[in-house]
């Protein structure tokens, strides 16, 4: 116990600041606050993974460390597309995962905000249309916003979460 | 050498000792048996369909033995109901393989189950999409039918279905549990569902591009698929890499071993209600992303091996900036060993906790980290080290409990041992060029790339075309003869457990349902 406190009083906060949304015309100010102002409460995310790669995932997963510290802006990920505001998508669609995805948007509740990830979720990737993969995850379900990179940096990923808030308040 | 193979062999190109035999349909399963015997191992299965040349379909099993890998191959005559015989008896991780090579090529292997493995009714069940004749850019409507999973019946006992979309940032894969309260009595996993067409891709692509492909098919082991794919490839045109480039190469894949390991220590943790765990490893994991995008100019270096070498140079104050990061990672490391082996809640759940013992383990085909966590000590690395490995004398970790206890430990060795080959490479690194040109190959060349990833040995099995294209490529994750193995780990545990015990395996969707 001692040494696992002396561990986190060593290590101290390591949280960045959180980045500007390049395009966005209006200031972050308190992000927070905004998330509340348009919600009411915390954006949940759900993720959901269409046939990626898993590399998309990585860079999903990065943005929980204590560096880019979401919750603490007030984004959580949940479990279940019932609770969530927002899907992420990663991954060209593979056929096999074309029905669990249209299922997993209608049971987000509306209104809802979709972001594909990845250069895959945004135009299909070097997967591309092919007999196992539908390609782009808008040509499965509507997108309000995509975020290429293969795999885009947890920063870039999270810049475009903060974009398609802003741009839908 | 195994019984019964040196007879008739040729050798192949691959970046370990390789050689090639073709054999009738009673070798196919005598080899198999002796090899079993002899204390050998499944490395990968696969089929060809070569009618457009000789009128045939083959398959290939390739085998690692005592003195390297052997691929035999078996034709079979074209007809309407091409057929082989099975290799399950001998390894059962086959069984899946196979079910794979049918739904793929359409040859069967004499066997009874042939539910489909790959196909989801996502194409037509008399279409074929490795077959020569099929179009890569064929697009079906999906005509998907229930899977028949194996019943369970008894008084008390009902099923919990779980997925293909699971409650948390993971890929997508079907687990049916049949229960008793809260012990599991079976386990079915169905997998597939992220098959994206990645072996007949491969078929579109020029010699020069595959390796950008081979990166991606597990994203999480880019590094080595890509090199995998790049030894395959420069056996098959006889290049010889810069020694630098070599170096380089190494560095990327333990990099690449580190970081999925120090993800995973972090996990287990918090699936063992230690939060602080996953802190900090994921701390360390992003320490390391970012001394990766400041040496090798990318987080996740999907891009940095190319055919005869690697793409970037480290900048000049990279030794020193990599030499500190690990000096730093191995105190945080020890310390952070310390608080799991000392945390009685942490071990409470780790220990005993999701056994799969050296008996099954050896039966069934583990490979790689599961394996070396079940008692069955192999590495490529130390077992045919091939350049850089031929001069580091890689230490094989190995546990006997073969529990989730195991499975970490297995990787805090991992790391420790990985960070003493980072430091080695750092500073013996050689100065030159970091990439030779790589010709063409001719057509009909096989070429074998076989690397150690942080999962286990990953293969890659090339045959060239004519004018720099690729005729037939094969990816073999070590997730394929794992996957099974979950099946038995799990049982008698709770069901709770379960997200605890598949992250111990932390087994790749991607690179098995390709
Ligand atoms: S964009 Fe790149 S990292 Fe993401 S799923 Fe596609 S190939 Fe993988």
């Amino acid at each position: 116990m001692i040494n696992t406190l002396s561990r986190m009083i060593r290590t101290g906060i390591l949280t960045e600041e959180v980045p500007r949304a390049p395009k966005a015309d209006l200031p972050i100010g308190n992000l927070q606050e905004k998330v509340r102002k348009i919600l009411g409460r915390a954006l949940c995310i759900r993720h959901l993974d269409a046939g990626s790669c898993n590399g998309c995932e990585l860079e999903i997963q990065a943005l929980n460390n204590p560096y880019y510290n979401i919750e603490g802006i007030g984004i959580k990920f949940v479990a279940s597309p019932r609770h969530a505001d927002l899907l992420l998508v990663t991954g060209p669609v593979s056929v096999n995962m074309e029905e669990a995805l249209k299922r997993t948007f209608d049971a987000v509740p509306d209104p809802k905000l979709v972001v594909a990830v990845g250069d895959c979720g945004a135009c299909g990737g070097i997967f591309g249309k092919s007999y196992a993969s539908r390609g782009a995850v808008a040509d499965v379900i509507p997108v309000d916003h995509t975020v290429k990179g293969c795999p885009p940096s947890p920063l870039a990923i999270l810049q475009a979460i903060l974009e398609t808030i802003q741009t839908t308040a | 050498m195994t019984p019964g193979f040196k007879e008739g062999t040729k050798t192949v190109p691959s970046n370990l000792p390789c050689s090639r035999k073709r054999v009738g349909a009673v070798e196919w399963r005598e080899i198999a048996k002796s090899v079993r015997s002899a204390g050998g191992r499944l490395f990968a299965l696969w089929g060809t369909d070569d009618r457009d040349r000789d009128t045939c379909f083959r398959v290939f099993a390739v085998y690692l033995h005592s003195s390297g890998v052997a691929v035999v191959e078996h034709e079979m005559e074209g007809g309407t109901k091409p057929t082989y015989p099975s290799l399950r008896e001998y390894f059962p991780s086959a069984l899946r393989m196979e079910r794979a090579i049918f739904d793929l090529l359409g040859i069967k292997s004499i066997e009874p189950d042939h539910r489909g493995w790959l196909r989801h009714g996502g194409w037509p069940e008399d279409a074929f999409p490795l077959r020569r004749d099929f179009d890569c850019n064929n697009q079906f409507a999906a005509a998907s039918a229930p899977y028949p999973f194996v019943q369970v019946e008894g008084d008390g006992v009902h099923e919990i279905p779980v997925g293909p979309v699971h409650a948390g940032t993971i890929e997508p894969g079907h687990f049916r549990f049949s229960v008793v309260g809260e012990k599991v009595l079976r386990l079915e996993e169905r997998l597939g569902y992220k098959h994206k067409g990645i072996e007949k891709l491969f078929e579109t692509m020029a010699q020069k591009e595959g390796h950008r492909l081979a990166a991606r098919i597990s994203g999480d082991s880019a590094v080595a698929y890509s090199w995998a794919y790049c030894a395959a490839l420069e056996a098959a045109t006889g290049t010889i890499c810069p020694h630098r480039a070599v170096q380089l190469r190494a560095l990327a894949l333990e990099h690449e071993r580190l970081a999925n390991h120090l993800g995973d220590l972090g996990a287990l943790g918090n699936d063992a209600g230690f939060a602080f765990g996953l802190t900090h490893f994921a701390r360390m994991k992003e320490d390391l992303l970012r001394t990766n995008q400041a040496s090798f100019s990318a987080r996740y270096l999907m891009d940095f091996l190319v055919p005869g070498g690697v793409a970037s140079d480290l900048p000049n104050d990279a030794p020193r900036l990599l030499l500190d990061r690990y000096r730093s990672f191995e105190a945080d490391l020890n310390a952070m060993r310390n608080t799991y082996d000392n945390h009685a809640g942490v071990q409470d759940r780790f220990r005993e906790t999701g056994i799969l013992s050296q008996e099954t383990a050896y039966n069934l085909d583990a490979v790689g980290l599961i394996a070396r966590a079940s008692g069955i000590p192999h590495d490529l690395r130390s077992d045919f080290p091939w350049p850089p490995y031929d001069k580091m004398k890689v230490k094989v970790s190995s546990q006997t409990s073969g529990d989730v206890a195991a499975r970490v430990a297995v990787r805090f060795d991992e790391v420790i041992e990985s960070l003493r080959i980072c430091r080695a490479l750092v500073a013996e690194l050689r100065s030159g060029d970091i990439a030779t040109v790589v010709p063409d190959a001719g057509p009909g060349l096989l070429g074998i790339g076989a690397i150690e990833g942080w999962r286990g040995p990953v293969l890659v099995a090339l045959e060239t075309g004519s004018n720099g294209s690729i005729r037939r490529c094969h990816p073999h994750d070590p997730s394929w003869q794992n996957w099974p193995l979950i099946e038995y780990a799990i049982l008698g545990n709770l069901v709770p457990d379960f997200p605890l015990i598949n992250k111990s395996f932390n087994l790749s969707y991607s690179g098995h349902d390709l």
